[in-house]
């Protein structure tokens, strides 16, 4: 297998889901599924980003994605530079732009970025030569995140077209749920969302989505069951009552789980709240694919980072 | 409970779920309405009770009442309410969550349920609060009260100020069907205020709550659920421009219902006359006009039910001047003989009044009562709709005495009050 960088990626960024082909999806995770077995190799270098210089710009603190993205890197064969900005000291667009327009002059070729704000990216985006990441803007979307659950579920379930996924939590502060939602049912799978109305984001059922305000509803005969983080200081606005309502009738617990397919597996972004929307027993049961999206995240985010490497203008 | 069925036999048949008025008997038996009608005849083992004419209609569904427990039982208890009700003809009683502690948990809502159940003669279903402690910052557990027993959700005598709060309930209550119960009153508006704004109060140098304080915060409710879908009522309103406000909101088709207090149907402002305490209520006695507007309004159907607002005070909360006094009075024993005055007045008929004291506050509350049909409970008044008495106050089973219609001379008497097949209230008299 030749290490250098194939152009199967018609684009310049990954700033979404949005916008991106059922084709360009599969090229990702025809080319993650390859950087699976790379990383499971005892040797897990490659040398297709060798030379170049990736930047993660996180304006807000995510150890997880983070991690993911720079090891992504490392075994691509890159130089990694992990830059932590504290969400205080961004407070305007023009400081982010200003952040850009620094970064841009040291000439990285990569940027991957997390901002609080949806659009953030797409505004950094415009003010660099280099490609950028999306890894996370506000509630609008994490496109990476989408790609390494839909290779789980691929690899897990043979395909995804066809699959009823049940995407269930904060859908409205969720920008995991944002990106699956279009994946999947760009993918052909039959995405239904599950949550307290209060969790809903108005008007999205004319958005061709299933919804459910009852778990037992919403997981009936369903192939994939998506759990999202309720981001606890949430729970005491007026979002919802308490922790222990929360979990009464949303948390997914084995008597929840039963209304699914016998053969439904479930999966979780991370971190958890256990007991607040998931149990542990189903967290660590049978049919938990949790562990395996964080090993799916490090594929996907070195085929993300090769794909887009392949366009970079200084090659 | 007896097995013994029971016929109520010459009675003047009035159901008001189907408007049908007929004479005739009801035959009960294992706590629901085995025969009803005309021809329903003896059974061999079954008690009678000659109605003798009277009226024999389901029992009245109170959606409003402040009971005392826990936290004040010297005002009120489960069972003092319950004997009250009774004498009055209300075989199901919707208690405030206005409580110590207040009722925003659901171990304190299966509390008032067991322990009405173990001490009180009629229904008694609690209310639970719609926000934590009555607050009106953060929603309680809705999902979790309605299953611990809550019938609906409402702060009780106060409102949620916080427009962003209440459309979050409303939202969320939605997922549960839950029904959202509010007092529309703006406690800015209401500043100082301890009566109806207007020439009277200016003229007993009290100062006045303009309707604006009912009209306003009704308006934004109204608005809040066309963008939610929440079902909602209106507690009780008191003005004609409110009344408007609700039949707007029906004519558009949004789920609004909306109460009337007795007092407001049957007492104007100047009833409060020389500063007379038991006249203080909230929302304050309106303008004779807006009075007759609410009758208006009860007649076509713009108002959809009539509460006692039943609110013990002691005597030492009362006996202050006006401006310092407690709000609220009693009145679940006079609910019905009050409200008899409009139909005695022409104003109403009596298969409408009964429509508003038993199956709209049924059918709004998802309860199986006020009806008169086969396999209703057996929740049943007798009443003589012209027997006249003088109220004392002396004679009421509440706790508390404060009747705004002491010493009134009022029309129509329960005679028997039965609630799941067992008779829970006979009048010596019958």
């Amino acid at each position: 297998m030749s290490d250098a960088p194939r152009s199967i990626f018609p684009h310049r960024h990954l700033l979404g889901i949005e916008g991106l082909s059922p084709l360009d999806i599969q090229a990702l995770l025809d080319l993650a599924d390859e950087q699976v077995e790379v990383s499971r190799q005892i040797e897990k270098s490659k040398s297709s980003l060798r030379g170049r210089t990736q930047i993660n710009l996180f304006f807000e603190a995510s150890t997880r994605t983070q991690s993911s993205f720079e090891i992504a890197g490392k075994r691509l064969g890159a130089d990694v530079m992990n830059m932590q900005v504290a969400s205080s000291s961004v407070k305007k667009g023009e400081t982010l732009i200003d952040t850009a327009v620094t970064l841009n002059a040291m000439r990285p070729d990569i940027i991957v970025v997390r901002h609080h704000a949806a659009g953030a990216v797409h505004l950094l985006a415009q003010k660099v030569d280099c490609s950028v990441v999306n890894a996370g803007d506000g509630a609008h979307e994490h496109p990476t995140q989408a790609l390494l659950d839909a290779l789980t579920i691929r690899r897990n379930k043979g395909r995804i077209a066809g699959l009823t996924v049940a995407i269930c939590g904060d859908i409205l502060h969720s920008r995991v749920a944002r990106s699956n939602m279009i994946l999947l049912a760009a993918m052909g799978a039959r995405v239904r969302l599950v949550a307290p109305s209060t969790l809903l984001p108005p008007g999205i059922a004319r958005l061709g989505f299933e919804t459910f305000t009852s778990m037992e509803q919403g997981l009936k005969d369903a192939d994939i069951v998506m759990m999202l983080r309720l981001q606890r200081e949430r729970m005491n606005g007026s979002f919802v009552p308490s922790v222990k309502e929360y979990f009464r009738f949303y948390g997914l617990d084995q008597e929840k789980l039963a209304f699914a397919k016998p053969d439904a597996l479930v999966m979780h972004p991370g971190p958890m709240n256990r007991g607040v929307e998931i149990s542990s027993d189903v967290a660590d049961g049978a049919q938990s694919l949790i562990r395996e999206q964080v090993e799916m995240g490090v594929a996907v985010r070195m085929a993300v980072l090769e794909a887009l490497a392949s366009h970079l203008p200084n090659r | 409970m007896s097995n013994q069925p029971i016929l109520f036999k010459n009675a003047r048949l009035i159901d008001p779920a189907s408007d049908r008025e007929e004479r005739g008997g009801v035959l009960v038996r294992d706590g629901v309405i085995q025969a009803v009608g005309p021809q329903v005849s003896e059974a061999a083992d079954a008690q009678v009770i000659d109605c003798a004419g009277q009226v024999l209609a389901p029992g009245l569904i109170d959606m409003r009442a402040f009971i005392g427990e826990p936290g004040g039982p010297y005002r009120e208890t489960l069972k003092s309410a319950g004997e009250a009700a009774a004498a009055g003809g209300v075989t199901t009683v919707v208690s405030m969550p206005d409580t110590n502690p207040v009722l925003d948990d659901p171990a304190v809502i299966d509390f008032i349920v067991r322990r009405a159940r173990d001490t009180s003669i009629v229904n008694i279903c609690p209310a639970a609060a719609l926000t934590k402690g009555l607050e009106g910052q953060e929603m309680a557990e809705i999902g979790r009260l309605k299953e611990a027993g809550a019938i609906a959700f409402t702060d009780g005598a106060r409102s949620v100020t916080n427009a962003q709060v209440m459309r979050r309930a409303l939202t969320y209550a939605r997922d549960f069907d839950a029904l959202i119960v509010h007092h529309v009153e703006d406690p800015d508006l209401v500043g100082q205020g301890v009566m109806n704004e207007g020439e009277f109060a200016s003229r007993l140098g009290l100062p006045g709550i303009p309707r604006e304080a009912e009209t306003v915060m009704l308006e934004r409710d109204v608005r809040l659920v066309r963008l939610t879908g929440g079902r909602y009522h209106a507690a009780m309103i008191s003005c004609a421009d409110s009344a408007e406000i609700v039949r707007a909101a029906k004519g558009k088709g949004l789920p609004v219902t909306c109460g009337v207090s007795i007092n407001h149907l049957a007492l104007n402002e100047n009833d409060i006359g020389d500063y007379r305490t038991f006249m203080k209520l909230s929302p304050p006695l309106r303008h004779e006009d807006d009075r007759q507007a609410m009758i208006e309004a009860l007649a076509d159907g713009t108002i959809d039910v009539i509460v006692s607002d039943h609110n013990p005070q002691d005597v030492e909360t009362k006996r202050l001047p006006f401006a310092e006094a407690a709000d609220g009075a009693v009145g679940l024993e006079t609910l019905l003989s009050a409200a008899l005055r409009l139909v005695h007045e022409g104003r109403i008929s009596l298969p409408r009044l009964l429509r508003a004291l038993s199956r709209r506050p049924a059918e709004i509350l998802g309860l199986p009562g006020g009806r008169l049909s086969v396999g209703a409970p057996a929740d049943l008044i007798v009443f003589d709709p012209d027997a006249p008495y003088v109220l004392d106050k002396r004679h009421l089973r509440s706790l508390s005495k404060n009747s705004p219609f002491d010493e009134a001379r009022l029309e129509g008497q329960v005679s028997t009050t039965m609630v799941a097949g067992r008779v829970v209230f006979r009048r010596d008299t019958m």
